[in-house]
């Protein structure tokens, strides 16, 4: 993969899409991808609407700006639907991957005509019943490497395990919990 | 061999630092200070440094603990952004005034008002002329290398000056990217040991420091603080070179980007050098004839290398992320202009003041600057010099 991939996630304060674009880049590095991960900072507080991106190329790259065209959208809470232009710029040839317990088909009216895919995973369900809480980020990360096919599920799986046994090395208790999110997420995944 | 990694610009300056070992780094803890003292710290707590870590009440206080500890003989760091710079005013020129090679990492925010937490260049160049030695980093890896390479310049007997080591806040300095790492020993013998000929805790030679100098000194202290600064030039190419023997990576005063034949150029800092060399590859493929010059040392400022590398070029815009207020153009143009006034055929020059408080600058962006340049060498009007990019109107 030479073509560099453009991904922005949209998460409300606290829902962890930073997270997920840092571990998305982390994993990503580890396949041996050049990165970037990067938040986009407004007024930080719980509950507001916040965006983060992620730039992965096979090859070395210098742009530093936010991402205007992108060739995936992930969307951490549904109700940002209505609040964001969550579609705003997104490549058709791409696709919008979104946390809800509806059906695709279900939530084309809310995205303003987009033709591209339309992915649903339920990151609530699969969180609480894996982690005991709801944690949306990880189940959501499984998802879009699912439908990005930036890198294989196989590797993907490894460099997570060994992220989230360096990130929870005080808490070895939730890495099983998360790595089970990842793996329902990526099976779950609807996409049409 | 190089570590290959992926770190945020903040992650990137404290592992330098913990490669570099200091001895003390004074910071304040809180906002508006960076997560450079809160990974540092944690090295230090974990004893992988032996840095001793001081948390002081403010900004002022870590720049006073640091004259204090260099002025004794030791290694001192601190790390701010934004207003914790300006808090810090008084005492930057009480340290470079003292001869004292601090290293200030700092992370480029703006100045409120209005409250603004994000990127531009307000803060330090507002400190341009505290008689610090400034290094910008385009990107994570040149704000480790720089931060690697402060110490040497500054400890320098022909220069013995604090120096600023900046990054672009947010864009950089909380953004992941591949990164290649020394190992330690390699900085390790790099940085060598800082042997200063003159200190305040050497009873054997004992000295004052930062005493009052009247009008019949002032002049002259200022003469040398000044001649330490032009000394500085030719020392920071010097410890590049050596640089570039242990990394492999070369840095210059600035770097000149597909600028052998280019018409039309640029002069930028920071991050957005890179947006500007993504816009510059994408118009080269169109066979446009562009090309930017990124600063990396903006203190001293390397008037007659820029004045040679932009004498060939028909148009040129000058690129400012912090607003002077001078009514004529931020400071980089004013130097800019200044550097280019008497040369035969001097390009024509405009100024654009952009990227205020994290507005986002994009290939678009850049690309509408070229297509002025190129507006102006078709009719041979400059029209207005003093410009803003991507306001609304």
């Amino acid at each position: 993969m030479s073509k560099m991939v453009e991904i922005r996630w949209h998460g409300r304060g606290g829902q962890g899409a930073k997270t997920a674009a840092l571990l998305l880049a982390d994993a990503a590095f580890s396949t041996g991808k050049y990165v970037q991960g990067f938040p986009e900072y407004g007024p930080e507080r719980m509950g507001a609407p916040i965006t983060a991106y992620n730039r992965i190329s096979g090859e070395r790259f210098t742009i530093h700006s936010n991402i205007y065209e992108p060739d995936y959208v992930v969307v951490i809470d549904e109700t940002l639907l209505s609040a964001v232009d969550v579609t705003k710029g997104l490549k058709e040839s791409g696709a919008i991957i979104i946390n809800s317990e509806k059906a695709p088909d279900q939530l084309r009216d809310k995205l303003k005509g987009y033709k591209g895919r339309v992915g649903v995973v339920d990151a609530r369900k699969i969180s609480e019943e894996t982690l005991g809480r709801y944690f949306p980020n990880t189940p959501m990360l499984g998802a879009v490497v699912k439908v990005s096919e930036i890198m294989s599920e196989e590797e993907f799986i490894v460099d997570m395990e060994s992220s989230f046994k360096h990130k929870f090395a005080d808490k070895p208790h939730v890495i099983d919990g998360n790595m089970k999110a990842i793996k329902r997420s990526m099976q779950e995944v609807q996409i049409v | 061999m190089a570590i290959r990694d992926r770190l945020s610009g903040n992650e990137a300056v404290a592992h330098a630092l913990k490669q570099i070992g200091p001895d003390v780094m004074a910071a304040f803890p809180i906002t508006p200070s960076t997560e450079i003292p809160q990974y540092f710290s944690a090295y230090a707590s974990n004893g992988e440094v032996d840095t001793e870590f001081v948390a002081v009440e403010s900004e002022h206080s870590a720049l006073s603990a640091c004259v204090g500890v260099a002025a004794s003989g030791g290694r001192a760091v601190t790390a701010t952004s934004s207003c914790g710079l300006a808090l810090m005013w008084e005492m930057l020129y009480v340290a470079s005034s003292m001869r004292l090679p601090i290293v200030l990492a700092v992370v480029n925010r703006a100045l409120t008002g209005p409250i603004n937490i994000n990127n531009d260049h307000s803060d330090s160049m507002g400190a341009r002329d505290s008689g610090w030695i400034q290094l910008y980093a385009e990107n994570n890896q040149e704000v480790y290398d720089n931060t690697i390479m402060a110490y040497r310049i500054g400890e320098h007997p022909d220069v013995k000056l604090p120096v600023m080591a900046c990054q672009d806040g947010f864009i950089t300095s909380h953004g992941i990217e591949n990164i290649e790492l020394l190992e330690s020993d390699k900085v390790t013998s790099f940085i060598g040991t800082f042997n200063p000929d003159v200190r305040l805790l050497n009873p054997k030679h004992p000295v004052s420091m930062g005493p009052y100098s009247n009008a019949s000194y002032y002049m002259e202290w200022k003469c040398q603080q000044a001649y330490a600064m032009k000394q500085a030039k030719q020392v920071i190419l010097d410890i590049s070179k050596e640089y570039a023997n242990i990394s492999g990576r070369e840095y210059g005063l600035f770097e000149e980007y597909k600028m052998e034949d280019a018409e039309r150029a640029i002069v930028i800092i920071g991050s957005s050098a890179g947006t500007a060399k993504a816009t510059v590859d994408s118009l080269r493929e169109k066979g446009e004839k562009v090309g930017l010059i990124k600063i990396r040392v903006f203190r001293p400022f390397p008037m007659d290398e820029l004045a040679k590398a932009l004498g060939h070029v028909k148009a040129v815009a000058v690129m400012d992320k912090a607003e002077s207020f001078s009514a004529c153009g931020g400071p980089l143009f004013a130097e800019t202009r200044s550097a280019c006034y008497g040369i035969p055929n001097a390009p024509k020059m405009i100024n654009y003041v952009y990227g205020l408080g994290g507005r986002d600058v994009h290939v678009g962006c850049i690309a509408h600057v070229y297509s002025d340049l190129e507006k102006i060498i078709k009719t041979g009007d400059i029209g207005e010099t003093y410009r803003h990019l991507s306001v609304r109107e």
